[in-house]
């Protein structure tokens, strides 16, 4: 999106020898009023009627009340106001950008830009042309160009020229020309340094982390709930956009340092913003989103201490989780299940857990003599394996053991202690539904793996996962029994795997082989959770968590995409990884790896793992 | 050091017998004897492709000899790296081998495995008895960075610092796991004659912490100041052993080294004072009686 965008200033770009730079050619003071003015403008544009019609959906045709997609440009449209006025040095609002306000009014107006034009073409092609729009779609798609033009006029410090060599052929200079004219850009969207932070006294910056995860909250439930498809994408772009910018203003980077400093009262507020999200649905169906979300992040944070740790690349890991939930199955005392055990629950989320262990154990003992490619080729096929083997043992090409394609069903609902998971109950006047029910129960699991992430990451045997990933053989000499560890860290991702199944074979009602395939449309496959890994940011905790959210709520939301889904998460990977390889989330360790040149610190805290 | 892995003043620490490498047809190490006494520092020589750091491997198991032993203080060396690095055998890579992206401390505390015993549940239950042996290892870690001078870099990337400073850590880093033998592999490759002063005191150093120091290294100022025997390993063969001025003066040596003399114009051999090689026989002997079975832990 950004690229697209900006492509079209860098003609202008290139025209002004100005050693400040400016994407666009209007005098400085001029440019920041214009982009405030913009900002507001667009903030109160969305108080208007933008179509006549409720056909296009989210209803945009009341003044006074925004809906839908205009709540979307009100927040951008804000925060565009908000830094352009901290860009005046208004008192009171300086807090808001620390590491400087123009690339944040850069990306802020770029966003409400984008999101603005958006709606008003979607507007326009629903409805069939632009006769559609009531005079607020103009007024809004005018005000967030303003914003735009005014905030790309903003000086930067532009990088020194560097001229292409007349020698060179037409294709090289071109490639450089090109090449400088991305570095303008870049600069203008670098941020600054960021300015030392205030003392608060520590109640004060507990209440600040509670307040963003409140915030972080809000917004994720506003994605889970949005109803259409161009309000999800309308989101999509938003929440980037006002992401970006409020890491380009420095304030992420400041959150950041905070929840590292507290990063014990940040885990438990989490867990607790977390466990409030059922209560703000009035809709059994989301909280069953919320639910596999877990379950896919679970499995992705376990399989983080496999590959984002130990840096052992295993393609075959949802076949772990299998094993978890047919296992779990198998003694819940389904009618299709050949044991015709009925286990409680806590017995039957061991037997899941300890089942995958011997799992990983048995897989991992031969596999991880292997280093490298090869390990993630023979353990895809040991991924495949299970798969086929418990398609066949259904009693007519093989024993009868797992009922084949037909899976386990009905798997009844779990009663712990008289609660029964499978009904509704009445929490303080919220009805929790059965998904809800489940969802804590998640969360539990959930917590435990992140627990186990956390200590087991920071030890010895933490320390000696890292090192092998780092240099194995100079891990070997200083002591570690390289195999052992590895398998330490096999079985524990498989045991995690494990315990995430056990409650996935409950909360599904049925598990079937096509569940837990290498790569499929539906997200806990193995293809799926690597890519949750690597794009949400390797061996840190909240990255899997959040590569996880973003990578199942897409497909579950925009379903239009159908059989394009697998080719634009394609394109999706390959963006992320050349934009930022160290993932969404980057651990400060991966971010020095990638980065060595940029303005990353040289000196890492303690809480580096 | 305060282990047990010390030992007093002349006892044989590492002990090599007819030690034998052969990749294929190829014989990189042939038949090579070598032993070291504890609080000795040795030097190994030779010429590039002399198979000085095939031999190394072999020490550190990360080869297994074809033919031959490799005793330890009287017990055979066990034929996996990391049993070698348990055993008390520590060793520095010819190229630097840090862990790039962990933290200078963090390098020395994973220097640490095998003198700590916590595994995965005590990390996940963090016990009393965790805490206590992380802190003690983070304590015998800055410890080791003090002593290399490099405690106020303990939150630096490893790779982020200058290339002395990095064999600095990886000396840290080999000391962390309590050696009695300490191999290094070209320490002072690619630095600067000061630096290269610096690293020879803290050979020195090490060495009076009652540590046994093997080291390869072709700088032969650092060599001869630095080593009470000099071994020369020539295409796979060690061709002499002795004391520096031995070893200057061995005209086999100037000949590896340089190739055979045209005419009768020495090159080397001349700058040194020589000195008596006396003290070598004294070496021989002790090589030749056995030591005792002082098992190591």
């Amino acid at each position: 999106m950004t690229t697209h965008t900006t492509s079209t200033d860098m003609n202008t770009a290139a025209d002004t020898p100005s050693p400040t730079g400016r994407l666009v050619g209007i005098p400085a003071p001029a440019a920041r009023a214009l982009a405030t003015a913009g900002g507001a403008l667009s903030l109160v544009s969305c108080f208007l009627a933008w179509t006549w019609t409720d056909a296009f959906p989210g209803d945009l045709t009341v003044y006074g009340y925004p809906g839908g997609l205009q709540w979307l440009v009100l927040v951008l449209g804000a925060l565009t106001a908000l830094f352009g006025l901290a860009s005046y040095q208004v008192k009171g609002l300086r807090w808001l950008t620390p590491a400087g306000a123009d690339p944040a009014i850069r990306l802020a107006a770029l966003g409400a830009f984008v999101t603005a034009w958006y709606t008003v073409l979607a507007i326009s092609l629903t409805l069939g042309g632009v006769v559609n729009l009531e005079p607020g779609g103009f007024v809004v798609a005018a005000a967030t160009l303003i914003a735009l033009l005014g905030a790309l006029a903003l000086p930067f410090e532009r990088p020194k020229a560097d001229p292409a060599d007349p020698e060179d052929s037409g294709w090289d200079q071109f490639k450089h020309n090109a090449g400088q004219k991305w570095a303008v850009v870049k600069a203008a969207f670098a941020t600054g340094p960021l300015a030392p932070a205030p003392k608060l006294p520590g109640y004060a910056e507990i209440l600040l982390i509670t307040a963003a995860l409140a915030v972080g909250l809000g917004i994720f439930t506003y994605g889970i709930g949005t109803e259409y498809d161009e309000l999800f994408i309308g989101f999509l772009v938003s929440a980037g956009f006002g992401f970006a910018a409020l890491a380009k203003a420095g304030l992420i980077p400041r959150l950041g340092a905070l929840t590292a400093r507290h990063s014990n009262i940040t885990t438990c507020a989490a867990f607790v913003a977390a466990a409030a999200f059922p209560f703000t649905q009035t809709n059994d169906r989301f909280a069953n989103i919320g639910v596999n979300i877990l379950i896919f992040a679970t499995v992705a944070l376990g399989l983080n201490i496999v590959v984002g740790l130990a840096g052992l690349l295993d393609l075959g890991y949802v076949a772990f989780l299998g094993v978890g939930a047919y296992a779990a199955a198998l003694v819940s005392g389904s009618p299709s299940s050949p044991t015709g055990l009925h286990l409680p629950f806590w017995a039957a989320i061991i037997v899941g857990a300890i089942a995958s262990m011997i799992f990983g154990v048995l897989i991992g003992a031969p596999t991880l003599r292997l280093r490298g490619d090869y390990l993630a080729i023979v353990t895809l096929g040991f991924g495949e394996i299970f798969r086929i083997t418990v398609m066949n043992t259904d009693g007519t090409s093989g024993p009868d053991i797992t009922n084949g394609s037909n899976g386990i069903t009905s798997i009844p609902d779990l009663k712990i202690l008289g609660f029964d998971l499978g009904a509704p109950h009445e929490i303080f006047g919220f009805t929790i539904g059965r998904f809800a029910n489940y969802f804590f129960l998640m969360l539990l699991v959930t917590a435990v793996v992140v627990l186990v992430f956390r200590r087991s990451g920071n030890s010895r045997i933490g320390r000696a996962w890292v090192a092998i990933r780092e240099d194995e053989t100079a891990a070997l000499a200083m002591g570690i029994n390289g195999f052992r560890v590895k398998l330490v860290a096999f079985a524990l991702g498989a045991t995690l795997a494990g315990l995430a199944g056990a409650v996935q074979a409950h909360v599904t009602f049925v598990v079937t082989p096509e569940q837990y395939m290498f790569a499929n449309s539906v997200p806990p496959n193995s293809a799926f959770l690597l890519a949750a890994v690597v794009m949400g940011g390797m061996g840190t905790i909240a990255g899997p968590l959040l590569g996880a959210a973003l990578l199942y709520l897409i497909p579950t939301k925009l379903q239009f995409m159908g059989d394009y889904q697998l080719f634009a998460f394609g394109v999706a990977l390959i963006l992320i990884m050349r934009l930022r390889p160290e993932g969404i989330i980057a651990d400060r360790r991966r971010k020095l790896e990638f980065h060595e040149d940029a303005e990353a610190p040289t000196v890492l805290g303690k809480t580096g793992a | 050091m305060t282990t047990d892995t010390t030992t007093q003043q002349g006892e044989t620490v590492l002990d090599a017998r007819g030690v034998t490498m052969r990749f294929g047809g190829l014989t990189a190490v042939k038949n090579v004897d070598l032993h070291v006494n504890s609080g000795e520092i040795v030097g190994l020589i030779g010429p590039n492709g002399a198979g000085k750091t095939t031999f190394f491997n072999c020490l550190t198991g990360l080869y297994v000899p074809t033919e031959g032993e490799v005793r330890y203080k009287g017990t055979v060396l066990p034929p996996k790296s990391f049993k070698v690095t348990a055993a008390g055998i520590a060793r520095t890579f010819q190229n630097i081998r840090l862990f790039s992206n962990m933290t200078v401390l963090e390098n020395v505390l994973v220097g640490r495995h095998t003198r700590t015993k916590e595994g995965l549940w005590s990390a996940l239950l963090r016990g009393p008895g965790f805490k206590k042996a992380e802190k003690e290892s983070e304590a015998r870690a800055m410890e080791l960075l003090e002593f290399v001078g490099l405690a106020h870099k303990r939150d630096h990337l490893s790779r982020n610092l200058p290339y002395g400073e990095q064999r600095k850590l990886e000396i840290a880093r080999a000391l962390a796991s309590e050696p009695g033998l300490l191999l290094l592999d070209e320490p002072t490759a690619g630095m600067n004659p000061q630096e290269t002063r610096v690293t020879e005191e803290l050979v020195f150093a090490i060495r009076d912490m009652g540590i046994a120091v093997l080291v390869i290294e072709h700088d032969m100022r650092f060599i001869f100041n630095l080593c009470d025997r000099v071994a020369v390993l020539v295409q796979g063969e060690k061709l002499v052993e002795g004391d520096s001025a031995t070893v200057q003066s061995d005209e086999r040596v100037v000949a590896a080294y340089l190739g055979e003399p045209y005419e009768d114009t020495a090159t080397a051999a001349d700058s040194d004072a020589p000195s008596s090689p006396a003290p070598q026989a004294q070496d021989e002997d002790q090589a030749a009686a056995e030591p005792g079975k002082e098992n190591d832990r």
